[in-house]
């Protein structure tokens, strides 16, 4: 796998050019290096800075705030915050419910759109992928209109048929935000896997229907596990995405009052940084999530790598 | 598949896709209607025709400050996308052809940076970012948005897949230098994937509303996301009701050019997201 040694950028060795275009190919790499290092790592560690330090205020508020280093302080902190927990418990509960709700139903519609005729699915893979032309914050804004009793055509029509539901209640609203991520994203996930079926080589079908397998066995048996690594890889993907849920609770933190200021990690962080103007125990929050996120997602990697071989 | 075993998947399909399309139509349909209406007629029925007035309204608010933030998203979105295009092609098409010391080091810091998130980063970049100046200018949302790991990632693999070695042996024969070689003839023969990655890219920081949120708060900079956001805000804040109608008809406007963008360039977000599901 390892390729040979060679001190010549060029691939196939050429050793009139080896000494003169060592440096070439960091010409090429160099634009995305620097602005990755830039707005990507740089970002982190300065958090990491700032998280150390606290602004205090003497006694009497007469004098101005001092920046005071705190070390681990903030840290210490943000593990004993009550509101920490109570968002991480929200984005918990909210990932449990809305990852496998969408992928069950992304593969759902996946394998029924392959056993259409083209003119058919091609309608249905368009409808289905609409919501994603959404922007995130404008999908919560529309369903924050579909849930709003004022005028609603769902509550209404809900009532309606008798069942008066208030998503917008504190038991509802984490459903509410279940729904509209899923109503965002279920085509996208869709689309991933409709893609991986195309690839799926034709004969394997003519086979199974030759020994007299049902559409049912089929999926079952042959596109489902062809089916597995993306569906393990998307499962990976949208986890990490929950935990950085905000757009729906800033939302339907206008609507409900069952949506506090750190109802969610991100929102919690946010709020602090925003609302209370503490910017150093912002920071320690949003390193806390960056460094969750980035170990979850290379734990997931590494034990997918391990037993699956994806 | 016959007919008549197709008629239930038909039925199941018919109605998912009404749940999608559905809050699609009710918010066409109310961007029709005035104030009064979008209370009292029926959700997914017309009520008086007012969508021309709602549109004179809603480009005459604020001294046609919806179309200045218009104007900012596909700003935000055509200038960042090219941009990363660019870049991200160039960085992949390197780890792709070139050997170079640290390569593999590099790769490997750009898959991590693909599974972490672009919001996870928004808080520090807002502390660094200011710490600089440059909070609350066009440069603070549109220089985080050039940075795609994704996007380095997926011009590594396309051009693994369709720049064929021995042609760039050929340039490098007839004396042409890397840089004419990847203008003059990779980035033709990769066309199709830069088009790719252009549209997750514009998509993405189109859509974007976090970062934007946090780095800008003259309202002139605002995306047509943070914008909308700063009515809604002041519609729950009870003293601008007026502005419901207003930011029902800025939203259906604002997702008609990506509606209308994918049902025409459908093909490339499939190449996309195939070449996405073999990742890892």
């Amino acid at each position: 796998m390892n390729p040979p040694l060679a001190r010549s950028a060029l691939k196939p060795l050429e050793p009139r050019r080896r000494r003169r275009d060592w440096w070439m190919p960091y010409t090429f790499v160099a634009p995305f290096a620097v602005l990755f290092a830039l707005f990507f790592v740089l970002p982190i560690a300065y958090a990491l800075w700032q998280s150390l330090f606290k602004l205090t205020r003497n006694g009497l508020g007469l004098e101005a705030p001092k920046l005071v280093f705190q070390g681990v302080g903030n840290y210490l902190e943000v593990f004993q915050d009550p509101k920490f927990y109570a968002g991480l418990g929200n984005i918990l509960t909210y990932a449990v419910i809305q990852v496998p709700l969408m992928l069950a139903l992304a593969l759902l519609l996946a394998l029924l759109i392959d056993a259409l005729t083209s003119r058919l699915a091609g309608f249905f893979r368009l409808s289905f992928f609409a919501p994603y032309a959404v922007p995130g914050i404008i999908g919560a804004m529309l369903w924050g209109f579909l849930y709003n009793p004022q005028f609603s055509p769902l509550v209404k029509g809900l009532a309606g048929l008798g069942l008066h539901s208030d998503l917008l209640a504190p038991g509802g609203v984490l459903l509410a935000m279940v729904n509209i991520t899923v109503w965002q994203y279920t085509g996208y996930n869709m689309l991933v896997l409709y893609g991986g079926l195309q690839a799926v080589p034709k004969d394997l079908y003519e086979s199974a229907a030759i020994d007299g397998a049902s559409a049912l066995e089929v999926a079952r048996f042959i596109k489902i596990p062809i089916l597995m690594p993306t569906l393990i890889l998307t499962a990976i993907f949208s986890s990490i995405g929950t935990l950085q849920l905000f757009n729906e609770p800033v939302l339907l933190r206008q609507l409900s009052s069952a949506v506090s200021s750190y109802f969610s990690p991100n929102l919690y962080a946010y709020s602090t940084a925003f609302g209370d103007n503490n910017y150093n125990y912002a920071a320690a929050l949003s390193v806390v999530l960056a460094l969750a996120t980035f170990a979850l997602s290379f734990g997931f990697l590494w034990l997918v790598r391990r037993y699956s071989g994806v | 598949m016959n007919f008549i075993k197709s008629v239930p998947v038909l039925a199941l399909l018919t109605a998912f896709a009404a749940y999608f399309l559905l809050p699609l139509l009710w918010l066409a349909i109310s961007s029709t209607k005035s104030l009064g209406d979008l209370f009292s007629t029926p959700g997914l029925g017309f009520g008086e025709w007012k969508l021309w007035s709602n549109l004179s309204q809603l480009f005459a608010q604020d001294h046609g400050i919806f179309a200045r933030w218009l104007f900012n998203t596909f700003a935000y979105a055509g200038v960042g996308a090219v941009g990363s295009t660019l870049i991200s092609t160039a960085a992949g098409y390197a780890l792709s052809k070139f050997h170079f010391t640290g390569k593999h080091g590099f790769f490997n810091t750009v898959l991590a940076g693909v599974l972490v998130p672009g919001t996870a980063l928004v808080l520090p970049l807002y502390l660094l970012i200011s710490a600089w100046g440059l909070a609350n200018t066009y440069w603070s949302v549109l220089l985080p948005s050039l940075v795609s790991p994704f996007g380095v990632y997926l011009a590594r693999i396309y051009s693994d897949a369709s720049v064929p070695d021995e042609l760039l042996d050929a340039a490098r024969i007839d004396g042409s230098s890397e840089w004419r070689t990847f203008f003059a003839i990779s980035l033709p023969i990769l066309r199709p994937a830069l088009l790719t990655m252009f549209l997750f890219a514009f998509v993405g920081i189109w859509n974007n509303f976090f970062l934007p949120l946090v780095m800008l708060s003259d309202q002139k900079l605002f995306p047509v996301t943070v914008g909308l956001q700063s009515w809604s805000v002041s519609t729950s804040e009870g003293n601008q009701q007026v502005l419901i109608a207003l930011i029902v008809t800025g939203a259906f406007v604002s997702i008609l050019p990506l509606l209308i963008g994918f049902s025409f360039l459908q093909r490339y977000w499939q190449g996309g997201l195939i070449v996405g599901s073999v990742k890892g």
